[in-house]
């Protein structure tokens, strides 16, 4: 599968593959179109390709926007990079750990859950995944400078790709941010700016210097390739499922890019026999202090109305979604929906994943699994279903929430102030 | 009442490749009127069939989202700054 053109999402006008986010004519988001013609329709010859790749996302590169990969964008000959070496860019994102949550399940009346960890990235959330193939594509159109607004994770990917890549790069975040990420990023050495305001602010400030330095923002006039990276965490779920689909997936909404994108990756998948069924019903995730997505599924709009966001969920604090009106008819569609939950029901879903799976998660993470309960709680969860719950970040990000939730016992060095001082399990 | 309007890349080439220009008006909505009495082309970019702004649009005076404010009708101070933006950027 070649990559084939940009197109608006919106009216369908079509732009060459270059640096361009937004229709000219009507605003619409564009995003990558590929050619199928010329895939094998051998199902097993694919899946052996893909078996055959490296373990990272890159095993996946015909259904990613480069050039470097399979055949060039014209239907041309192989591209490669100068001297024959690999032009695979970024640090080695993917393939992360799908396990399954027996325990969780459980507690939740569930019948199977399981537990997609992309904690286990090299800079600890999914954001690697989009990075790698926006720095790829960025390169691939002569960038020198890479930047991105952020909420945290994809600051901290931004600013190690950079230093690995040798590429100059500034990361815009929201002052407030935890320290976790700000010192998480700050150590790459980028060029590190925190703007008084919140992300959809700095989001502005990045959406307006986008247009005045010729910069790679990944997240802005490199999102059509950027936003094509989650996919990806589809195509891992199949294939780590022994190639099925699973029923159900739970997924945390900022801008909807992530939500929208993941099924679109199943999609892709089933277009080409490389899975069979219906796409799985799709529950996005917000916290109550952020919830525009949300609130707008529940009020029956197809529009969201923006919010300025309050919540522990920083990494999901953005208050203007860009894909929110794909997101609520991505829900719609797939008879899942998008819940919203409180910043102790997001500490409470933190402590059920990391008591009942060994993950521990940032507050992201603690909305996708407080949302999970909800669901499940709610009756919403069929006895039969497989659920696959979409775990972004890691918890040493965020490790405010969980400050006071448990107890230490400090005693002094003596098997006696152990015995009396520390309340013990009796096994027989 | 004079208001300096930023327009962005993308409607550039219709605005006569202006980056920005001053247009006279007392809301957002007399703005933008006085903006496309200049440049016809750019009611058709921003507005849709029912007359409102685009969904992928996004408007900002003095740096606030104008949904926050009174939408089109929000008032616009002598010397302040209308910004218009896509909406399709981050996350």
């Amino acid at each position: 599968m070649a990559v084939s053109h940009l197109q608006c999402k919106e009216c369908k006008a079509q732009y060459p593959l270059e640096a361009l986010y937004v229709c000219e004519t009507c605003f619409g988001p564009l995003e990558v179109v590929y050619d199928h013609a010329g895939t094998s329709d051998d199902v097993a010859a694919l899946r052996r390709r893909i078996q055959g790749g490296p373990q990272n996302i890159w095993r996946y590169a015909d259904f990613l926007p480069t050039t470097a990969y399979g055949r060039g964008a014209a239907g041309g000959p192989p591209v490669t990079s100068a001297g024959g070496g690999s032009t695979r860019l970024g640090l080695p994102a993917g393939c992360t750990p799908l396990i399954r949550a027996d325990r969780l399940a459980e507690r939740l009346g569930l019948r199977e859950v399981w537990v997609k960890n992309d904690a286990a990235n090299p800079t600890h959330s999914f954001k690697d995944r989009v990075v790698s193939v926006a720095v790829t594509r960025a390169r691939e159109l002569g960038f020198e400078t890479i930047a991105c607004a952020s909420t945290g994770n994809l600051a901290n990917s931004v600013a190690a790709h950079g230093a690995a890549l040798g590429l100059d790069s500034y990361v815009f975040i929201p002052a407030d941010l935890e320290e976790q990420k700000v010192l998480a990023t700050g150590v790459y050495g980028t060029k590190l700016v925190g703007v008084e305001g919140n992300y959809d602010d700095v989001n502005r400030l990045c959406t307006e210097l986008c247009a005045e330095r010729d910069w790679a923002f990944v997240n802005i006039n490199l999102r059509p390739y950027y936003a094509e990276g989650s996919k990806t965490l589809a195509f891992e779920i199949a294939e780590q499922l022994g190639w099925e689909l699973p029923d159900r997936c739970v997924v945390p909404i900022a801008s909807g890019s992530l939500f929208t994108k993941i099924a679109r990756g199943f999609e892709e998948f089933a277009e080409l026999g490389l899975v069979e069924g219906e796409l799985p019903s799709m529950n996005g995730a917000q916290a109550d202090g952020c919830s525009p997505v949300a609130s707008a599924f529940a009020a029956g709009h197809d529009v969201c109305r923006p919010v300025k966001p309050d919540t522990i969920a920083k990494s999901l604090a953005i208050g203007n979604p860009a894909d929110g009106p794909y997101a609520l008819d991505l829900a719609r569609r797939t008879g899942g929906g998008v819940d919203c939950v409180s910043d102790d029901e997001v500490r409470a879903g933190i402590k059920l994943l990391a008591e009942t799976t060994g993950v521990f998660t940032e507050t992201a993470g603690g909305v996708t699994t407080a949302t999970l309960a909800k669901l499940a709680a709610r009756g919403d969860i069929g006895r039969d279903e497989r659920v696959v719950l979409v775990i972004t970040g890691e918890g040493l990000k965020t490790l405010d929430a969980v400050r006071g939730t448990f107890e230490t016992h400090t005693i002094a060095p003596t098997v006696e102030a152990f015995e009396s001082g520390v309340p013990q399990t009796v096994s027989v | 009442m004079s208001v300096l309007v930023k327009i962005p890349t993308q409607l550039r080439a219709a605005a006569g490749g202006e980056a920005e220009t001053e247009v006279d008006g007392a809301t957002v909505q007399e703005v933008l009127d006085g903006l496309f009495a200049r440049h016809d082309e750019l009611r058709s970019r921003l507005y849709d069939d029912d007359g409102g702004l685009r969904r992928f649009v996004n408007v900002y005076v003095a740096g606030e989202d104008i949904r926050f404010l009174d939408g089109l009708k929000t008032p616009v101070a002598d010397g302040a700054e209308l910004t218009i933006l896509p909406a399709v950027a981050g996350g």
